[in-house]
């Protein structure tokens, strides 16, 4: 729920970091909070466990500066990727304006991301949000492991796509960061489908962290045009 | 969209409220008067400037707020109202303002708990009113910026996080 605060000249969109249970969401933002300039980021919070587990969330807020006189924020959460943490992962859901999945490529976990996408759906759904419908990015980190599932396979579990049944929607609208890929195209029964924008990723190292923030930020702001 | 509803707060709107926190602190006594949403941002503040960084204290008040509902429904409350939070020389006080936003009070010993929380009813029943209004008034409509604000911005976010 993005707020224009006309009094206070200031606009504030909240991101939300997903996914499983030691898949990098905090290592984003920690990458984010060390490279971003100092006068363009705030204290970063962790409410977390003595073992460094998020136990609540994490929060950075960016500073975009003064644009055509708005102060433009956004407000970085992370959630506790825990499956027993559920209700504290609801309560920060509440009010996103974009949702970036942070899904651990190791085929170890792929287990463990689909049931976190699930849990994103439900709990976006009894928010009342839908997540088709909201900024969405796909990150698939940790790419520099030997047990890294391939790209296909992530998709095809994660990013099948959903159906488009806006007529005027249905033509293909082909994925920017991608070369030859879709980001709404046809199945091979004729069904138009659109998938989530994706980006690879090895936060360890910052490597992919500021494409997937640069493309969320941007769609967010979209939304306020 | 049908993502989570934005809302926009009219400088009338800031102003109003603003003339109601401070006669809430004039008459309870109390340091500062925050207002933060349910999603964690600051709406308005009155009285003493607070020390802290204002966008942190929002978040974590919320978080705050929203994890104290969650267990008043646990033990069958369909809500916790208000929250207290006492401190050796500083307290807090948390009201809920039609289930919107959240009235955080800042006081120390030069009152009590027991006139804070008698002059908030009052405050609580007037901004529930305002905000109801305002949120009647909007209808749910999602605030707009002017086209030059998105390229504007675009660009700075290209640079802030171009590494």
């Amino acid at each position: 729920m993005s707020m224009i605060n006309y009094a206070s000249r200031e606009i504030n969109c909240k991101l939300v970091y997903y996914g499983p249970g030691l898949g990098g969401k905090t290592t984003n933002l920690e990458h984010v909070y060390n490279k971003v300039a100092p006068g363009a980021k705030g204290k970063m919070i962790s409410l977390a466990t003595e073992t460094e587990r998020t136990l609540f969330f994490d929060f950075l807020p960016v500073d975009l500066g003064t644009i055509r006189g708005f102060k433009t924020r956004f407000h970085l959460y992370t959630v506790p990727g825990q499956v027993y943490y559920n209700a504290s992962r609801k309560l920060i859901l509440k009010g996103v304006d974009g949702v970036v999945f942070v899904a651990d490529s190791q085929i170890e976990r792929m287990e463990a991301n689909i049931e976190a996408m699930q849990n994103l759906y439900d709990n976006m759904a009894e928010h009342g949000y839908d997540l088709t419908k909201i900024p969405f990015i796909i990150q698939y980190n940790k790419r520099d492991l030997p047990n890294a599932a391939s790209i296909p396979d992530l998709q095809a579990a994660l990013n099948p796509g959903w159906p488009v049944e806006d007529t005027a929607r249905q033509r293909p609208l082909a994925d920017p960061y991608h070369e030859g890929e879709f980001l709404v195209g046809r199945t091979q029964d004729g069904e138009w489908i659109e998938r989530a924008t994706y980006f690879e990723a090895v936060a360890v190292n910052g490597e992919g962290v500021f494409d997937t923030l640069k493309a969320v930020s941007k769609l967010v702001l979209k939304t306020l045009g | 969209m049908s993502g989570a509803s934005s809302w926009s707060l009219a400088e009338a709107d800031h102003d109003r409220i603003v003339v109601m926190l401070n006669a809430f602190l004039r008459e309870s006594n109390a340091r500062t008067a925050l207002l933060v949403d349910r999603t964690g941002q600051m709406v308005a503040t009155a009285g003493e400037p607070p020390e802290f960084d204002p966008t942190t204290f929002a978040s974590l008040a919320a978080a705050d707020f929203s994890a104290n509902d969650q267990l008043a429904r646990l033990i069958g409350e369909p809500e916790f109202g208000s929250l207290f939070h006492q401190g050796e020389t500083a307290s807090m006080y948390l009201a809920d303002i039609a289930r919107r936003v959240i009235l955080v009070v800042l006081f120390d010993t030069r009152t009590t708990l027991g006139l804070v929380k008698l002059r908030v009813r009052g405050t609580v029943g007037d901004l529930s009113q305002v905000f109801t209004e305002m949120f009647a008034r909007d209808g749910g409509a999602a605030p707009r910026v002017e086209q030059d604000f998105l390229g504007d911005a675009e660009d700075e976010i290209d640079k802030l996080f171009g590494e």
